[in-house]
Order: structure tokens, then C-alpha cells, then sequence
């Protein structure tokens, strides 16, 4: 029924704007990347501070704490409180979100490109000038506590804990969501001290794009955030240990409708050779709607809505990691599928026209994720917090390029081979802990010891 | 604050026409990155659905998306992400949209797509039984394994409104879904899809005279069919204050929504701008009254919001529609705490008013919103595309910040007077299965 002859060619690619980047350290150590854009009268601004656990034994409390101090950070300052802080940024259209991830804590807002002097005068007095008010705080980490066990109840959580727990093992990365009681234990103090030792510009970057001039902006910069300074050094997260992947785990969740599987192991770096073939792969695989996994228990067997594979960096951790959400009683079948397509992706060649697709995706979705304000002020802040300079966007689209149909198979063989992920079902362990052990061990956990 | 609104009209000039079968064109050209978006938006949504057939809007978008008399299954997703795109659709009240947004060289694939599935999707037995199964996984996914999934939106308008366009679940009952045939979606398309019922939306890199042409050759072929006539889903106004539970197995603690009518979004816009600006008034940012209120002042709530129109696009529906407020709270908090203190906030706005500081304070952060989400070439070019079909005029989506910039502090005011604790109506939801 296919008549390709009709289907319009692609015309000749038009050429991506260059990224004009200015790119400075301050004298108190602060890096800035500033990016004049065209297009809305908007300002993007990312702040990312290392914000590592340093050890595993520190890592519950850093956790439990640094969870606490993104929404405390903003509940007042010598001359604010909470209400004059928000007032006083929302004047300019921003709103200051603060999360914190295992490397780093982001401050992030959009604003109206007027605003950019008065909204770094703001994010200058919280970061020198946070006071952490006591009752505040004790409020705080009462609505953070209540804020986990709300997220404890999503299965795609207690999904991702659990793969965190067994990948990582006893590194800080497996700390995913805190415990209650240590939430509800930390103190001002503890704040105070945590943001005085770990807060500094030192080891900071602080992105900007959008509508400015930027020896304009990196003055602006310069004088508002000249007075944070701090002694001390960045602490990044330790190594992480190459754990074997070990007994595919069930996380029971009685009564469950369906099923979360949840694969995961190591992926190379973002400075790693290998990672362009990975990436490939991983689309070929489970990347993007044109895949196998996709095709295979989506569109041909409807046991899943989005089941989706990536590559995922954290800062001493790469991921390849696979995820579908499938009815209980098709759990074991969704497994074998998934399973045998990473089995067929390391063990048999892609077709060239598998890889053309791909590569032509990755390369596309970049240039649209990295066209607007905020989506390439992210993409810069992940990168250069990564210590990794914005020239890697355009090398790494090169590198793309380059990449064979062998580089492929190879990455796949090492990265994508199902025996070496470790692997996580949540579900109702009564009815899909049998089928699965047609793969091998089982173990069964509880849902939540917390 | 800025000139902004008035900036973002003049930079993306909207050409239209309209092709002999109907289909109404809108170009928003802008060509500061190589990137287009293709949208195509039919007038037709959850609230088009007859009874026995909940959630067949959303079923049938799936089915475009298997294929269509030129295009094999899984053959549109490859045509558009080979070329370096991305797609998705999706189902709104009143409306269903399919977009695609590429590299500018791939218009004309894009173009071909769209217009061939316009023309004749491949709906087949198999195919429906496949989505049938792909659709209750969603619905899974989003609603019944997770806590707080059909809350409030699937929940709300059964004790708000009266009619069954209103109050229906839009997402379907699995017995609907599994009893629903080709006929029913040939019957479906046949009636809903028509080039008349069509608005198609470009926008970014191109150019205009070469782009019309281009619509022409790809779509001047499709038949005109008669177009049904927009059904009235407005319904009398509340006069008593309704109220409704549900339990959630799931969830760990209660919530409560309060959902009250709001003015006509589009018989009456001015007016029912008044009442989008007090819902970010209320509960946008920490500065916002019921933030402070009950999150930080009397911490009775965990978490809470408000917006207008039941998916959170308050340009995206017509009549009849709420603004909602949600409040996540603790076990330790009676409910009736909570909606004491929401009526007291907005009782003080309808009372004494909001001061032009205050107002001009949310008003830049609106207007950065909007700006924000005009930065996307996709973004932008969905907005004008359901400012078309939903209000009839394209220009609007650019001109919203500008006319919310211009709303007086007394037209909040009026709008608060608008939400009467006498005609709200509320949700309880009570968490049942948690361990405490």
C-alpha cells in the first residue's frame, strides 16, 4: 500500500545560528557564561553550586538537609522576608525555583530583560545574606516532610529509589529522597553552617541567555554578586564503585494495576569516546517513538503507553536506563520483550537506515531543545557545571556524525547487553513474581521500609 | 512594565486564507531560527463525545497516528523524527491537535503528512484494538496506579456542572473504550474530521507565497465535507453550593479543589480576564495571597494552586469553565480549615480590592509567562492555532499579554466578587489506603 514516490524529500538544511558565548571568572571565583539571543524580551538565569554529598556516610543528612535548604534559602534575608523576596522578583516577571539534584543546587528564574540588575540584587542577598528564620524553617521541613511521603506514594518513584539503591549501593547517589525523621530534624543552624561552607562562588557558574548585551550583562554580574565570597572549595561526589548487577528485584505494591520495570547500568561520560555510539544505540533502542521497544510493546503488542529508554549524566555516574509501565498481567511477557530487544541490540547490527533515522533525530532535537531562551540556558548550565566548555555542544554533533554502524554494535555489546543492568520491578509482587522467575533469582522487597 | 505584548504582534505578523473545502490556514512566520512548526487542531473534543462513548475523542487521536492511506504504521513517526522532528497530539475539551515541529527543510513532509491522514487514516480493526490497550495503559499510568490521578480533573466537573458534555470522564470508562468499533471512529471521522471543522497553523522559518502554495497542492485535493455546527456546552449558571468525596487508596494525604464558574472565556473575554489574572493573584509564587496564607502564615496546606479552565490553558476552552483551587494539606488539618481560609482571601480581595502595586507585580510575571512560552517556535505557533479555533481570531495569542497589562485592579476585584462561597463547588478527596 506504500507509494514512497510521494513522500516530499527533505529540502537543503538551513545553517543553525552561530552561539555567540562571552565567557569570564570573577574575583571571587565565580564562573559566567552569558549568551545574547534574539527573539522575546526575556532573560533566562541558572545559578548551579556543587552541592555533593562528600561521603557515604555523610549522605543521608547532606540529603535530608539540602532538601530542606532549597525552599529555606528563600523564606528571608537581613532585609526581606519571604513575601519581599518573592514581591521584589516578581516585579521583573521572575520567580526564583530552587531544586537541588545529587551534584548540585540550581537557582533558576526566567525574567523581563529590564529586570536583570534588580533580580541579581535579590539572588545577591539570598546567597550572602539568607537567615534561615527558625520558625520558618521548622514549617519548612514539616511541608518538605509531607512533601516525601506524597512522593514516596508514586510508583515511578519508589521505582527509581529502588534502581538508585541497587546501582549505587552504599555511594551517595543511592541517598534518592531523604527520611522523614531526618527531614524533620534539621535545624537552622545545621542551615546556616551548610550554606556557609557549601554556598560559594567558587566552583559556581552562573548562566545567562537571552535578550542583552553581554559586557553589559557580565558588568551587572560583576557588581551585584561582588560581594559573595566564601572560603573553602567545591566538593564534588566521590567515584562510583562498579557494582554487579545482582538478582532482578520485585518491590511489592499489593494490589497494583500495573507493573514499573525499571533497567539500568553504567553509560560512558560526557567526555567518554563511546558516548556518541551509546546514544545512538540507545535511540535505536528505546530512545525516541521510532524505535524497537517502541514498535515492538507499544504499537505491536499495546502492553505499554510510554515505554522509553536514555542516557542519563550525573557527575561520577553515567546511565543507560530503561523504563515501561505495563499491566500487571502482561509484567512477564513486557519483561521478555524488553529484554530480548537489548539482547538483539547487542548481539546483531542496526540497519543504516536505523542509524541515518537516529543520528538525524538527535542531531534535530537538539537544535530545537537548545532554539529557545530556556532550553539552551539549561543545556549550557549542565554543561559548564560539568566543567565541560559550550564548544562540546558542536563537537559532540560532529562526533554523532562520524558514528558507524560497527561503533554502534560495539557500544551496544558493552552498554546495552541485558545481563549487565540491573534490574527493578514495582508491582504486585503476588501476581508477577512467578513469571519473572522465568529470568532467573528473584527477590521480593517490601515497598517502603521508611 | 514593558511594551512586550505589543512588541510580540508586530514581530509575527498572521497571514489566513481559506481553501475551497474549508480548511482555514494560518501563517505566523518568523525566520530567526530554521526551525517550522505544522499544526493541525480540529474542532472537536471530550466534549463532542456521545454518551456510551467516554473518551472516544482521545482514543480516535491515537488512531491518526497509525497510519493513513500513503503512510504505513509506525511510518508518520519515522517520516517526521528521521527528518529530525518531533510530534505529538493531543485532546482538550473542545478541540484535538496533532503537531510536528522540524528542521524548515522538512515543511513540505510535514505538510504531506498532515494532509494525508486529513484525507483518510488507516482506522482498522487491528489498529483499534492495539490503541484500545495502548489508551488503558495511559490511563493507568496517569490516573488509576497512582495517587491523586483523577484529581481534580476527572473529578471536579462531575459535581460542578450538569450537563453530560460537561461532567463526563474525557479520559472514558474501560467499557466504553473496549465496546467501541471501526464504525464508530469511521462515523467519528467522517463527521468531526472535516477540512471545514480544521484549522491548519504554521509557523517559523518560512516563506509565505511558497508555503501557500505548498498548503494548496497538499491539501486543495481533500473533498469538502459539511461541517457540524459547534455545540453549545454552556450550561446555567450555579446557584447553591455543591459538594462531593472520594476516597483515594493511594494517596498518603487529603486534598480538597474548589471549583467555581468563571464569566464566558469567549462571549465574555474582557471580563474573564479579570478572572485570570486573580488566579495567579491567588496562588502564584510566594507572593501570592494563598500561599502565604495558608502555606506559610497559618501552615494548614502543603501545597496549593489555582487556575482557570480545567487543563490549566485558560485560552484553550469556551464556555462553561471553572477556576479551580487546589489544596494539598496534612492528615492533622480539617478540611473545612482549609476552605474557610481560601473563602476568607478571596472574600478580602472582593472586599477591599488589590492594590496597583500588587497587581502590576503579577502582571509582569504573566507577561513573562506568556513571552516564555512564545519563545518556542511550537509553543507559539499552538497558541495562535487555538486562538483561531477556540476565539476566531489568531492575532489574540499575541495580543494577551499586551490586554492583560491593561486590566485595572477594579476588574480583580469584580472577579473575586465572581467567586461566591454560595455557589462553589468542592471535592474532598480523603486518603484511605495510607499508612497513617
Amino acid at each position: 500500500m506504500t507509494a514512497p514516490v510521494l513522500i516530499p524529500p527533505l529540502g537543503e538544511p538551513r545553517p543553525q545560528p552561530e552561539l555567540a558565548v562571552t565567557e569570564e571568572t570573577l574575583p571571587n571565583g565565580l564562573r559566567l557564561v552569558v549568551v545574547p539571543r534574539p527573539g522575546v524580551p526575556l532573560v533566562e538565569l541558572r545559578l548551579r553550586v556543587p552541592f555533593a554529598a562528600a561521603t557515604a556516610r555523610a549522605a543521608a543528612q547532606h540529603t535530608a538537609r539540602a532538601s530542606v535548604l532549597s525552599g529555606a534559602v528563600l523564606l528571608g534575608t537581613g532585609t526581606h522576608d519571604a513575601t519581599g523576596i518573592a514581591e521584589a522578583l516578581q516585579a521583573h516577571g521572575g520567580e526564583l525555583a530552587v531544586s537541588t539534584d545529587p551534584d548540585r543546587l540550581l537557582f533558576a528564574t526566567t525574567l523581563l530583560a529590564e529586570g536583570l540588575a534588580p533580580v541579581l540584587g535579590v539572588l545577591a542577598e539570598v546567597l550572602t545574606d539568607a537567615t534561615y528564620p527558625a520558625d520558618r524553617v521548622e514549617a519548612e521541613r514539616a511541608r518538605v516532610a509531607e512533601r516525601i511521603s506524597i512522593a514516596r506514594s508514586q510508583p515511578g518513584i519508589i521505582a527509581r529509589t529502588a534502581l538508585a539503591a541497587r546501582r549505587y549501593g552504599a555511594h551517595p547517589y543511592a541517598e534518592q529522597l531523604p527520611a522523614a525523621e531526618l527531614v524533620t530534624a534539621v535545624r537552622s543552624q545545621a542551615l546556616r553552617k551548610l550554606h556557609r561552607e557549601r554556598v560559594l562562588p567558587a566552583g559556581s557558574t552562573l548562566v545567562l541567555v537571552g535578550d542583552l548585551d553581554p559586557a553589559a550583562a557580565v558588568d551587572t554580574v560583576g557588581t551585584a554578586l561582588a560581594g559573595w565570597t566564601g572560603e573553602g572549595t567545591a566538593v564534588a561526589a566521590p567515584p562510583v564503585p562498579q557494582l554487579a548487577p545482582g538478582a532482578l528485584q520485585v518491590v511489592d505494591r499489593p494490589g497494583a494495576v500495573q507493573s514499573n520495570l525499571r533497567l539500568g547500568g553504567p553509560a560512558p561520560s560526557r567526555t567518554d569516546p563511546d558516548l556518541p555510539a551509546v546514544r545512538l544505540a540507545n535511540m535505536v533502542y528505546g530512545g525516541y517513538f521510532s524505535s524497537r521497544l517502541v514498535e515492538n510493546i507499544r504499537e505491536r503488542r499495546g502492553y505499554s503507553y510510554s515505554p522509553r529508554s536514555s542516557v542519563d549524566h550525573l557527575a561520577a555516574a553515567s546511565s543507560f536506563l530503561v523504563e515501561a509501565d505495563v499491566a500487571t498481567e502482561v509484567t512477564g511477557p513486557a519483561f521478555l520483550e524488553t529484554w530480548y530487544e537489548l539482547g538483539r541490540m547487542a548481539l546483531t547490527p542496526v540497519t543504516v537506515e536505523e542509524l541515518d533515522a537516529a543520528r538525524r533525530y538527535v542531531l534535530g532535537s537538539m537544535a530545537l531543545s537548545t532554539a529557545t531562551h530556556a532550553g539552551l540556558a539549561s543545556t549550557l548550565s549542565a554543561l559548564t557545571g560539568s566543567g565541560l566548555p559550550p564548544q562540546w555542544l558542536a563537537e559532540h554533533q560532529q562526533a554523532l556524525a562520524r558514528v558507524t554502524v560497527e561503533e554502534v554494535q560495539e557500544a551496544a555489546r558493552r552498554f546495552l547487553q541485558p545481563g549487565g543492568l540491573a534490574a527493578v520491578v514495582v508491582g504486585d509482587a503476588g501476581q508477577v513474581a512467578d513469571p519473572l522467575r522465568a529470568f532467573g533469582p528473584v527477590e521480593v522487597a517490601p515497598a517502603d521500609p521508611a | 512594565m514593558t511594551a512586550a505584548g505589543a512588541d510580540l504582534t508586530l514581530r509575527h505578523p498572521v497571514e489566513r486564507f481559506r481553501l475551497e473545502n474549508g480548511l482555514r490556514v494560518v501563517l505566523a512566520p518568523d525566520r530567526s531560527v530554521p526551525v517550522v512548526a505544522v499544526t493541525v487542531s480540529y474542532g472537536v473534543g471530550m466534549r463532542n463525545e456521545p454518551q456510551g462513548r467516554t473518551g472516544f475523542a482521545h482514543l480516535f487521536e491515537h488512531l491518526m497516528f497509525q497510519g493513513s492511506a500513503n503512510v504505513p504504521k509506525m511510518e508518520h513517526a519515522r517520516l517526521v523524527q528521521a527528518a529530525g522532528g518531533t510530534f505529538n497530539g493531543s485532546t482538550h475539551q473542545d478541540y484535538t491537535n496533532y503537531y510536528e515541529a522540524l528542521p524548515a527543510e522538512a515543511l513540505e513532509r510535514a505538510l504531506f503528512l498532515e494532509a494525508d491522514r486529513m484525507a483518510a487514516p488507516a482506522i482498522t480493526e487491528e489498529n483499534l484494538r492495539n490503541q484500545i490497550d495502548v489508551v488503558k495503559e495511559e490511563i493507568r499510568v496517569n490516573v488509576l496506579n497512582r495517587p491523586y490521578g483523577a484529581f481534580p480533573w476527572l473529578q471536579l466537573p462531575a459535581i460542578a456542572f450538569e450537563s453530560f458534555a460537561n461532567t463526563h470522564d474525557g479520559y472514558g470508562s474501560f467499557v466504553d473504550l473496549e465496546s467501541s468499533t471501526v464504525d464508530d471512529a469511521a462515523d467519528f471521522f467522517h463527521r468531526y474530521y472535516a477540512p471545514g471543522n480544521a484549522v491548519l497553523c504554521l509557523g517559523g522559518d518560512l516563506a509565505v507565497e511558497q508555503t501557500e502554495e505548498l498548503v494548496r497542492r497538499w491539501f486543495g485535493p481533500i473533498a469538502a465535507r459539511e461541517v457540524p455546527p459547534t455545540p453549545p456546552t454552556g450550561e446555567p449558571s450555579p446557584t447553591t453550593v455543591r459538594s462531593g468525596v472520594v476516597e483515594d487508596p493511594l494517596a498518603p494525604a487529603p486534598a480538597v479543589a474548589l471549583g467555581w464558574r468563571v464569566p464566558d472565556p469567549v462571549g465574555d473575554l474582557d471580563t474573564y480576564l479579570g478572572t485570570v489574572l486573580l488566579a495567579e493573584l491567588l496562588s502564584e509564587g510566594d507572593a501570592s495571597r494563598l500561599e502565604r496564607r495558608l502555606v506559610h502564615d497559618d501552615q494548614l496546606a502543603i501545597a496549593q494552586s489555582s487556575y482557570v479552565g480545567l487543563f490549566g490553558d485558560p485560552f484553550d476552552v469556551r464556555d462553561a469553565t471553572l477556576l479551580t483551587t487546589q489544596v494539598h494539606h496534612p492528615p492533622s488539618v480539617p478540611t473545612e480549615k482549609v476552605v474557610t481560609a481560601v473563602h476568607e482571601e478571596i472574600g478580602r480581595i472582593a472586599e477591599d480590592g488589590v492594590g496597583a502595586d500588587e497587581l502590576a507585580r503579577v502582571q509582569a510575571r504573566t507577561e513573562a509567562q506568556l513571552l516564555r512560552q512564545a519563545d518556542s517556535v511550537l509553543g507559539r505557533t499552538l497558541a495562535f492555532a487555538t486562538a483561531e479555533l477556540v476565539h476566531g481570531r489568531a492575532e489574540l495569542a499575541g495580543e494577551l499579554a499586551a490586554r492583560l497589562a491593561a486590566v485595572p485592579p477594579e476588574q480583580v476585584r469584580s472577579a473575586a466578587r465572581g467567586l461566591d462561597p454560595g455557589t462553589v463547588a468542592v471535592l474532598e478527596l480523603r486518603a484511605t489506603g495510607g499508612r497513617r
